[in-house]
């Protein structure tokens, strides 16, 4: 499955980039950061929660979506 | 007032108090309306280890934000008797001392616009997926994060 992964404020930095598609065969949301884990290895270091279709998602859901967020610390206001 | 699609609450740079008076301005005409309530969000110019924020740098992760400021109107809407409500956050620079959040809610009576309000501000802080880079003067950056 092809997915859009986007990356915002600090995690971009980490990853240097805002966003990708990566090709995954993982069924599980936890797959995909296990491998982000992997390709950007500061990623570990940091806080943030991960939005499947925009909706907030914890590691165990089902890997249904075409796009994933990470979003680090909400800091709206 | 209740509005069935996202809409975009987003503005580049700072909400000038202009844009502000002109929303209490056009509310003239809605008579039925007996209290407003505003809140404004102002970049602050905290000293952090003796640098001082000079601005905020906001981004979001914009649909999602969109969606998520369009679920706090309906949930306010449904929780309290409001006439109508508007809600404006900057993306983009704000320096400190300016605006970067617009909260304006109107009813026919006070009681509710000081609960809807609080219940608004406090939903936008913890739910929505806005990010803030905090700039200070020496050019250097930290990321803010909600208390």
């Amino acid at each position: 499955m092809l997915i859009t992964i986007k990356y915002f404020g600090q995690i971009a930095e980490v990853t240097q980039k805002e966003e990708e598609q990566l090709e995954v065969s993982e069924y599980l949301i936890s797959g995909v950061i296990n491998t982000l884990n992997t390709k950007y290895s500061d990623l570990k270091n940091k806080d943030f929660q991960i939005a499947q279709n925009q909706e907030l998602v914890d590691l165990e859901t089902e890997l249904t979506g075409a796009e994933i967020a990470l979003l680090p610390p909400f800091a709206g206001g | 007032m209740k509005d069935k699609k996202p809409k975009n609450v987003f503005q580049e740079g700072a909400i000038t108090s202009e844009f502000i008076g002109n929303s209490i301005y056009k509310h003239q005409t809605k008579t039925s309306i007996g209290a407003h309530n505003i809140f404004l969000g102002q970049v602050r110019a905290d000293n952090i280890d003796g640098k001082t924020v000079s601005a905020i740098e906001y981004t979001a992760y914009e649909d999602m934000a969109n969606q998520k400021f369009h679920e706090i109107r309906e949930s306010a809407f449904e929780k309290f008797d409001l006439t109508c409500m508007h809600i404006y956050h900057s993306l983009g620079k704000v320096k400190v001392g300016e605006i970067c959040l617009f909260v304006f809610v109107s009813s026919p009576r006070r009681k509710v616009v000081f609960e809807a309000l609080e219940y608004i501000v406090e939903a936008i802080k913890a739910d929505v997926p806005v990010f803030g880079k905090e700039i200070f003067e020496d050019e250097s950056h930290q990321w803010k994060v909600n208390s």
